[in-house]
């Protein structure tokens, strides 16, 4: 993962968590642009008031911010991991650093699906094989690949299938249909995107310090106490229900009966679940891949995937997000065609590359090589998994999905995001960066090169024995 | 036949091309019935009871009642700024109607001045080098995961070099995106639904329905075939396609497009001066489309950036897309300058960032690498020699129209030309076009008010097919 070129850096992190919520503004500091004075942000209240105690010589817009971005407590949660470790870099410029952090795919594409890129990107320069524009929701053969590979059976057709440029983007996408006057439920711990684009939608209201939460969010804990799946008869009815399985950071994989018990609630409440599916490939167990496994979610859920972690399309960037017909808003007017209408305006389309790659990812030789490389992933898993077992920590996730969930009780989650970083020169991902459920927790992900692993998870021995 | 109840029928998902939902969603009052059809003769009929819905009559291609059943309907209400959008996007509706009269004309020899599509190769130098990139990661060594969201360092260098190398925009300051109508919207995301806007009349679509989808206009009024309040700055061939600002209300935003589409004026020194003095005057932001930059061939400025005092007022975003051909291959830019601030001195820039870091994900790296390629001396060399060949088309269709006696604007800074038809309406002259000499064009009133009586024809097509095009035209209408 790049270091953000634009930042600047400080050379002592604070690492407690509230203390972290509370930091200044790191990036502001980057501008010093000639005689602007930038307004740093108070502890715990995020509100830029420009009360100049210097006089203010630079021109400013009469635009107002908008408020919504105001809200969000401090940069995304991944750019600022990676603003860690370079700080980190800085201090120990010799150091080997092994990234467990951010969730990055290592291992090389297979080269079934490399040639079909290679082979795309040179027939654009044949008068044959050029093409320009392809259609928004993605070229018609990939998306009945889509379609095949992953909902036979399950009554979803090739155009209920759009294809994107990542999931990341398909759920702010996906806001950008629901508008501002909707409200949410998030698992919590979650990945981070969910919240983030709601705030910057318009959903939510302040970020209130004391809980560590947005107003107007319905956070539904997930712990090893619920088995990772939220007592649903203690969940407020939301119109949205964001919900990912196998989950990012715990690794949770939700059964059937979950599942049928989460479509039932959205069913009864007139909600719409947004599934994120993401990891469903590295599940182990018997678990649903697909919600729409489960009869009647086809009236209440959309799906959203992606090649990323399949084919290590993380930097190629290929998705798709699938909205039944069925799906319907409360005047009857299918959610499609809206989903539709966002993907044609705010959107042209994956790049036609990716999309070669995505066809080719398809084929049976080509999902034959995912296996194999999620296959490759998920032994790193078990390797970090008996690691933290083998020291008696408490481990959860890691069978379903490539990330381990390991459990540090009664201690700050940045407290020992830094204290690994410190020690062992290992980036993990701190747990209260997905939400207050994640306090106490900290996510390894499994993504990496195999010495790598070994060798970080030797660290971990060391440090922990 | 029916019997007792007879009932509205509302149409909520009158696709043209029904092929892609195969089935009615149909409003009864209080009920929502969905029906799945298939072809009944040329005719999709149903006949209802009591409990089903009144006999309609629709045209389907493979369309034949099936069942008729009720389904679950959500609680959550649709998004009202979406109710608010008139019609579809306006490329895909000239899309529909390309293939509707394909169906209607199997064997026609359709020429597509429509969409502004790119149709020549992308050149040897950078197609080679996606090809190699993207191989390349199957290596170990060439194995790329997650690029910086803000785009490929040496690309973002890259491009600020070669676009702005003059007017000193950062590296720091140039986000490389997947494309201008993505960026647009991703502006929109960032300034939010409190802020007011202004466009110009005629516009590319995505300013307008992104805004309207955002929630900063107001409702569309039938009449004016404008949306409420919304600043429509006319821009037309009496005022020299630059709006008369000492009339212009104050918004806060300012969408600006130059070399502009659809009407292909590219705007001079001293009207971007004024332009930049206008925001600068009423805090305005301005977002400045240079998308088409590389198509001007005289002194016009190339980027907003050129007019001094423009790094405090403007965005400027632009694309690969019609420079070297990257329509599929989706590359762009936008500058955000670090002197560009909220009203309260917070920069614009940390906003921007912040969405696309959470919104986006970054470009497709193997896009990225093409870009770079692009910008290389030999592939700046190549890429625009492409675009001299399309600038040579548009003088074509100049031509063609001069000779036809019909007043074309444009055509000069832009793969656009802007055809006037007095008296017209353009809808009207483009099914006119498209019937008796089958070339697609777009009408100008999808553009805007400002647009009616005109059509877009674009220069992007193979030599010949202009050629034909041409030749056509010249039979229709002399």
């Amino acid at each position: 993962m790049s270091v953000i070129p634009n930042t600047h850096v400080p050379i002592s992190v604070q690492s407690s968590t509230s203390a972290f919520l509370g930091q200044p503004n790191k990036l502001s500091t980057a501008f010093r642009a000639r005689n602007v004075w930038i307004p740093a942000k108070k502890s715990g209240i995020c509100k830029c008031v420009a009360t100049p105690s210097v006089e203010k010589t630079a021109y400013t817009t009469k635009v107002a911010r908008n408020t919504n971005i105001g809200k969000l407590q401090a940069g995304y949660l991944f750019p600022e991991i990676a603003r860690r470790k370079a700080a980190h870099l800085l201090k120990y410029p010799d150091a080997q650093v092994i990234s467990l952090g951010i969730g990055d795919t290592t291992e090389p594409i297979p080269e079934v699906i490399t040639s079909a890129m290679a082979k795309k990107a040179y027939a654009l320069s044949t008068l044959e094989g050029y093409s320009g524009y392809g259609a928004e929701q993605g070229e018609k053969p990939l998306r009945a690949a889509i379609c095949s590979a992953y909902y036979a059976d399950l009554g979803i057709e090739q155009g209920d299938v759009f294809v994107s440029d990542g999931a990341k983007c398909d759920i702010s996408r996906l806001q950008v249909v629901f508008g501002s006057n909707v409200t949410i439920a998030v698992q919590d711990p979650s990945y981070p995107a969910y919240v983030d684009s709601s705030v910057i939608m318009g959903q939510t209201g302040q970020y209130q310090k004391d809980v560590e939460k947005f107003s107007n969010i319905e956070y539904m804990r997930c712990t090893p106490e619920n088995g990772f799946f939220p007592d649903l008869s203690t969940v407020s009815r939301t119109d949205i229900i964001f919900f990912c399985s196998p989950n990012n950071p715990t690794g949770a994989a939700a059964s059937r009966e979950q599942l049928t018990q989460l479509v039932q609630f959205a069913k009864k409440n007139g909600s719409i679940i947004v599934y994120d599916s993401a990891y469903a490939m590295y599940m182990s167990d018997d678990y649903p891949k697909s919600i729409f496994e489960i009869p009647g979610a086809k009236e209440v859920a959309i799906e959203t995937a992606s090649f990323s972690k399949y084919a290590g399309f993380t930097g190629v960037r290929l998705g798709w997000t699938v909205v039944p017909k069925e799906l319907l808003f409360s005047d009857g007017f299918p959610v499609a065609k809206d989903f539709n209408r966002i993907v044609c305006t705010c959107f042209n389309g994956a790049s036609n590359i990716s999309q070669a790659g995505g066809l080719a990812c398809l084929s049976l030789e080509g999902l034959e090589a995912m296996q194999e490389v999620i296959g490759f992933y998920k032994e790193n898993t078990n390797i970090i998994m008996e690691t933290f077992d083998s020291l008696g920590f408490k481990v959860y996730g890691g069978k379903n999905a490539p990330y381990v969930w390991v459990h540090f009780p009664g201690q700050s989650s940045w407290d020992v995001f830094s204290e690994i970083l410190e020690k062992t020169h290992v980036v993990t991902t701190p747990g209260s960066g997905f939400g207050p459920g994640g306090e106490g927790f900290v996510r390894v992900s499994a993504f990496g090169h195999r010495d790598n692993v070994v060798e970080a998870c030797r660290r971990f021995k060391q440090l922990y024995k | 036949m029916a019997s007792s109840t007879q009932c509205q029928i509302n149409v909520l998902s009158s696709e043209r091309s029904v092929e892609k939902f195969n089935r009615i969603t149909l409003r009864q009052t209080d009920k929502v019935y969905v029906l799945d059809h298939k072809k009944v003769g040329n005719r999709c009929c149903l006949n209802t009871t009591k409990d089903k819905l009144y006999e309609s009559i629709y045209h389907f291609s493979n369309a034949e009642l099936l069942e008729i059943s009720e389904h679950h309907r959500t609680k959550v209400a649709r998004n009202v700024n979406l109710e608010r959008l008139q019609k579809n996007y306006l490329f895909p509706e000239i899309s529909a109607r390309e293939l509707e009269h394909l169906e209607k004309y199997p064997n026609a020899k359709i020429i597509s001045l429509g969409i502004g599509d790119t149709t020549q190769p992308i050149p040897d130098i950078v197609a080679h080098t996606m090809s190699d990139f993207a191989r390349d990661l199957s290596t170990r060594k060439g194995y790329r995961g997650y690029g910086a969201e803000q785009g490929n360092k040496e690309l973002r260098k890259a491009v600020a070099d070669t676009f702005y190398g003059d007017v000193t925009v950062k590296d720091t300051e140039v986000f490389i995106s997947d494309g201008s109508q993505c960026d647009i919207s991703r502006l929109q995301l960032l300034l939010g639904s409190e802020v007011s806007i202004a466009v110009q009349d005629p516009n590319f679509p995505a300013y307008m329905d992104s805004s309207v989808i955002i929630g900063q206009s107001g409702e569309f009024q039938d009449n004016m075939s404008k949306y409420k309040n919304v600043e429509y700055m006319t821009c037309r061939p009496e005022n020299n396609f630059f709006p008369d600002l000492s009339t212009a209300s104050r918004t806060d935003i300012i969408f600006f497009c130059s070399p502009n589409n659809p009407t292909g004026h590219a705007a001079t020194y001293k009207q971007l001066q004024q332009l930049v003095e206008f925001a600068k005057k009423n805090g305005s932001i301005i977002v400045y489309d240079s998308a088409y930059a590389a198509y001007i061939t005289d002194e016009s400025p190339r980027s907003i950036y050129e007019i001094p005092g423009a790094k405090e007022v403007a965005i400027e975003i632009s694309s690969f897309s019609k420079i070297a051909g990257f329509t599929g291959v989706r590359l762009g830019w936008t500058v955000v300058p670090e002197e560009l601030l909220y009203s309260n001195g917070f920069p614009v820039i940390h906003d921007f960032n912040r969405i696309v870091c959470t919104c986006f994900n970054g470009a497709s790296s193997i896009a990225q690498a093409g870009g770079l390629a692009c910008l290389s001396p030999d592939g700046l060399k190549a890429i625009y020699s492409v675009v001299d060949y399309y600038k040579e088309n548009a003088n074509v269709l100049l031509n063609t129209f001069a000779s036809m006696g019909l007043k074309a604007y444009g055509g000069v800074n832009a793969p656009y030309v802007w055809v006037h038809f007095p008296g017209s309406r353009s809808w009207d002259v483009f099914a006119e076009i498209l019937e008796k000499a089958n070339i697609i064009t777009v009408p100008g009133s999808g553009f805007g008010p400002g647009g009616e009586e005109y059509i877009r024809v674009t220069a992007f097509g193979h030599r010949e097919s202009i050629l034909e095009a041409s030749a056509r035209l010249k039979r229709l209408y002399c």
